[in-house]
């Protein structure tokens, strides 16, 4: 295979941003006017990494607009790529891992889809895929590794050694992957996009500034004070965010770091839908979840509160 | 004092083999599973300076006993760490080459050692289409020497495997230098019938020790192809009381020991 020249062309990349305005002003907006920015066709590159931080309140909203042609880039691809094979709205996953656990199994919705041909599956290296967007948030065509060299993965996304120019050693030319945008959730944000991470950092910076356009929600916007006392802790610059939400509870149920933690018997329950009745148990639980609550906040009620107040002890356990 | 052998699970003798091959004073690319617990029980008996990096961009995690991590990026996996680099960036530590060791395992292994954890049957219309990668080509192509632990089944043994996700010496011999793969390789296989090498020159998996009870006639009936036996082969130490109790200590509830 050979990889798209959008995917890597850092020139064009960089002139897409050029053109884009680079606001320190308000950034606020709601669910559906933020998942609305995606289009269909888009490259997306969505945060967090496997059930740990991820945007799932903007890929619930996402969803609920029935998007399609979509090409999906996220380092270990959680459950979430499956709620969107099933949705119809992927033709393209590029990850280094589908699943959510040992515990799970393999992703037979990954299995159906791939063994299939429904959809396309391009495996990276977990480290190739985090230079691919390091490289990007470089501006940079691709970035020289040693890793993946001699592996049938070489052959998987089209990739190429160089001779280095200093020593004449083999290196895989890992290439750049420009995302049209990146969903990203984080701790805290002020209302001009200014983002806060807490604890393990992923890769979501590198997304931000790869991504042509960034849509990010945050569990708390604080004031822009606040985030001047302790501007060591931004990771992404306001300028760099397109559209904020504030959105209490916007990985749950997976989890964010020291706030909640995840819910391994709700993967179980998802899971065992998919054994009964394999995509028509992921497409019950989209209606159930996705298509039927009004609002992100009916979503969590689906939740109850005990449940998620004992994932917020846990989460103050595991952190203190 | 040794423990019987059959109240031993699988995960529990690869953890304990694999914590034996670790050095104090090194570091360890280890993932979740019996990796995570071989490690661990390193640290709590001769190796109290070896430092473990996780694939979730963790240095130096501390564990919480009862609470060990399903994922490698979960809050139980940075349990009381030293340094949440990211995950770019804790791969980029083995790639400039600070760490000595590390683990994988893989559903498909041939006889050099290479290993397959993406597709059964051909890449783009698989048979079977297994998780994928994950960070273990990179643990594999970047850390000075790798530990594959794993339970020894016929399945997964096969003379080659359908698609090299992990290089292990490739097609023998110096075919894995020669595809620029400058450091590492797989120095020792871990299973559950004994512990094998890869012979220096034509880099073929070896066995060097079985493990007790086992015997080269287990080993053989249970690899699709056929296995070198070192002259030297010489039988393991059965986990000790001591290895047990910790890793039951770590694993109350028995979720990764079994």
């Amino acid at each position: 295979m050979t990889i798209a020249a959008k995917e890597y062309d850092f020139h064009a990349a960089r002139l897409r941003l050029e053109r884009k305005t680079k606001s320190a002003g308000e950034k606020l907006t709601t669910l559906e006017k933020a998942a609305a920015l995606v289009k269909d066709g888009d490259l997306l590159a969505i945060g967090g990494c496997l059930y740990s931080r991820t945007p799932l309140a903007l890929l619930w909203a996402l969803l609920r607009r029935r998007p399609r042609d979509l090409t999906l880039a996220r380092n270990l691809m959680s459950y979430e790529g499956e709620w969107a094979m099933v949705a119809g709205a992927a033709k393209k996953v590029i990850t280094a891992w589908m699943g959510i656990g040992l515990p799970w199994g393999l992703s037979r919705i990954q299995r159906e889809y791939v063994e299939q041909g429904k959809v396309e599956f391009e495996e990276w290296s977990h480290l190739a895929l985090g230079l691919r967007f390091r490289a990007a948030a470089m501006g940079v065509p691709f970035l020289p590794s040693l890793t993946m060299l001699g592996s049938d993965l070489m052959g998987v996304g089209g990739s190429k050694t160089i001779e280095c120019p200093y020593t004449g050693r083999t290196l895989h030319a890992v290439p750049a992957l420009f995302p049209d945008v990146a969903l990203i959730h984080v701790h805290r944000a002020d209302r001009t996009g200014n983002g806060q991470i807490d604890g393990y950092p992923h890769m979501d910076a590198d997304l931000a500034r790869a991504a042509t356009t960034v849509i990010m929600t945050a569990e708390e916007i604080v004031s822009e004070d606040q985030i001047r006392r302790h501007p060591d802790r931004t990771v992404i610059p306001g300028f760099a965010v397109d559209a904020l939400v504030h959105v209490p509870y916007g990985s749950y149920p997976h989890e964010c770091y020291a706030l909640y933690d995840s819910e391994p018997s709700h993967f179980t329950t998802y899971v065992d839908g998919i054994k009964a009745r394999g995509a028509a148990g992921v497409a019950d639980y989209l209606d159930r979840y996705v298509y039927a609550p009004a609002s992100h906040a009916d979503y969590i009620a689906l939740f109850d509160e005990r449940t998620r107040r004992d994932a917020v002890d846990r989460a103050r356990m595991l952190t203190s | 004092m040794s423990a019987p052998r059959s109240t031993v699970t699988a995960n529990e003798l690869l953890a304990v083999m694999g914590a034996r091959a670790l050095k104090d004073d090194t570091t360890v690319f280890a993932g979740v599973g019996a990796p995570l617990m071989a490690a661990a029980l390193a640290q709590r008996t001769h190796a109290p300076t070896l430092t473990m990096v996780i694939e979730g961009g963790i240095v130096g995690p501390a564990f919480k006993p009862g609470e060990l991590p399903i994922s490698t990026n979960e809050m139980r996996t940075a349990y009381r760490a030293q340094m949440l680099p990211g995950i770019t960036d804790a791969f980029l530590l083995a790639q400039r080459g600070f760490l000595d060791v590390g683990f994988i395992g893989g559903a498909q292994i041939d006889r050099f050692g290479n290993l397959n954890t993406s597709a059964i049957g051909g890449y783009d219309r698989p048979a079977v289409r297994l998780p994928g990668t994950g960070g273990a080509n990179d643990i594999i192509s970047l850390c000075r020497e790798v530990m594959i632990l794993t339970v020894h089944e016929k399945r997964r043994f096969s003379e080659r495997v359908d698609f090299v996700t992990s290089p292990g010496y490739l097609t023998g011999g110096d075919a894995r230098r020669d595809s620029g793969l400058l450091f590492g390789g797989v120095s020792r296989m871990v299973t559950t019938l004994g512990v094998f090498d890869f012979e220096p020159e034509s880099r073929r998996m070896r066995l060097i020790a079985l493990h007790r009870g086992a015997t080269v006639d287990d080993v053989q009936a249970n690899t699709g192809f056929e296995v070198l036996v070192s002259n030297d082969l010489h039988t393991t130490e059965p986990p000790t009381d001591k290895e047990l109790t910790l890793l039951r200590t770590l694993d109350p509830k028995r979720q990764f020991i079994g």
